[in-house]
């Protein structure tokens, strides 16, 4: 135990700051998360709309938070905005928006993949049958996309989770920085605290998304 | 937006870019490395091996880049394996890349379906021959999309690597705005200079995947 630097985790209350730590790292996805999948839905239906200039928009807007590293994404929320506009946005505020507008780019791709990939004989069966638009909708096409959406959708909220990680970067005390913190006060008396405590944080992370994954992978087996 | 600025900071962006290119085209080969090695060893089910993969593929999917390059970068040395920036950042990519890569060839390998080794084998080829002639070039041309996909998600994680002090160009970006306040100037060329990177990995990662989108016979 001494030397793995582990003892530090019984120490008082690390490890409910560890969780505390967590806590907040989990809080910022799941705002962003519940924003994201709003919006991504929305957005996602406009885009399988016969409009070019919405396409034209919408693409471009995906593309770019696709192509930049949420990191970059960060700063220029985190810093661009306070020099640019005379923001003064704290970290966590600047990571929701970030996590938000990046979930929503994703989710809205998510999305226009889950309907278009519904096969145009079943538009045509649902008309040949004398359904009405949003009679198709309601029983044929939804149910099958919501079918593709869902593992999807589950397996964005690991990746949120494991992106928001990053909000360390712009001065949010989530769980590396508690463990930094930790680590920096045992100084003297676990000399080894480093390796227990990215350890328990390593750990931490995984008992967060390793069960969603598995979820997601079930999910998409059962429904394949 | 000042121009003198700009041309002040292009050197060390430059600099910078470089380290990004050279540390994440280094990560993405080993990645590819250990890609292939796990989704050949779940493929042939070897036993021990493959379950070991498969706990290898879990712990780096469901953890950080970030968090796997502080445990690498401080925890590791505690236990008396030390290593200078440039590798735990090439390590920490190699950890991350290989479970992707894995995941890319493994789904490609496993959407042939049997009857195609089945056939091969019944029109006398041997089961390396039906993988070399018959499985492997269907199952490439599926893992295509996804392997560029995570090409480009691994050059994007490099941007991580200022936690473990390297000098990419977040560093730079950083450092440059806590050194001299032009914060338009570094985060313009911030975006500049993954632009430079990226946009052509993108662009050509399109044009391979149009070209190589083959198999699916039957489907």
């Amino acid at each position: 135990m001494q030397a793995l630097g582990l003892e530090v985790l019984f120490k008082g209350k690390n490890l409910v700051r560890l969780l505390g730590g967590l806590g907040v790292a989990l809080k910022i996805s799941l705002i962003s998360v519940l924003i994201s999948i709003s919006l991504g839905i929305l957005l996602g239906l406009l885009m399988t709309r016969r409009n070019a200039l919405i396409r034209l928009v919408l693409r471009v807007y995906l593309e770019i938070m696709r192509i930049m590293p949420q990191m970059v994404l960060l700063f220029l929320v985190f810093f661009g905005t306070t020099r640019a506009l005379g923001w003064d946005l704290d970290g966590e505020t600047s990571s929701v928006i970030v996590f938000s507008l990046w979930g929503t780019a994703e989710m809205s791709d998510l999305v226009r993949g889950a309907i278009i990939s519904i096969p145009k004989h079943q538009y045509e069966s649902a008309e040949a049958l004398g359904l009405s638009r949003s009679q198709m909708y309601f029983y044929i096409i939804l149910p099958q996309a919501v079918r593709r959406l869902i593992p999807l959708s589950i397996n964005l909220i690991t990746r949120m989770i494991k992106t928001t990680s990053l909000v360390l970067m712009i001065g949010v005390v989530e769980v590396i920085k508690v463990a930094q913190q930790i680590i920096e006060a045992n100084r003297m008396a676990s000399p080894n605290a480093a390796f227990g405590m990215y350890l328990t944080v390593f750990l931490l992370y995984f008992i967060a998304c390793f069960p969603i994954s598995v979820l997601a992978r079930g999910l998409e087996k059962r429904w394949q | 937006m000042d121009a003198a600025v700009i041309r002040d900071y292009l050197p060390l962006y430059r600099e910078a870019a470089l380290l990004t290119l050279r540390l994440g085209l280094l990560g993405i080969l080993l990645s590819i490395v250990v890609g292939l090695f796990c989704a050949a060893v779940q493929f042939l089910k070897i036993p021990v091996l493959q379950l070991l993969a498969k706990i290898y593929i879990e712990l780096s999917r469901n953890t950080p880049l970030l968090v796997q390059l502080f445990f690498i970068y401080y925890g590791l040395p505690k236990i008396g394996i030390k290593t200078d920036p440039a590798v735990c950042g090439v390590a920490g990519l190699t950890f991350l890349g290989g479970s992707y890569m894995a995941e890319a060839f493994r789904s490609g390998l496993e959407s042939i379906p049997r009857i195609q080794e089945e056939s091969a084998v019944s029109l006398g080829m041997t089961r390396l021959q039906a993988i070399r002639h018959v499985i492997l070039p269907q199952a490439v041309s599926v893992s295509i999309p996804a392997f560029v996909a995570n090409v480009i998600f691994l050059l994007k994680e490099t941007s991580v690597f200022s936690a473990v002090s390297l000098m990419d160009l977040m560093f730079t970006a950083k450092d440059l705005i806590g050194l001299y306040y032009d914060t338009t100037e570094a985060l313009f060329l911030l975006v500049v200079f993954y632009l430079l990177i990226l946009l052509p990995v993108s662009i050509l990662g399109t044009v391979v995947e149009k070209k190589v989108r083959y198999a699916g016979f039957g489907t």
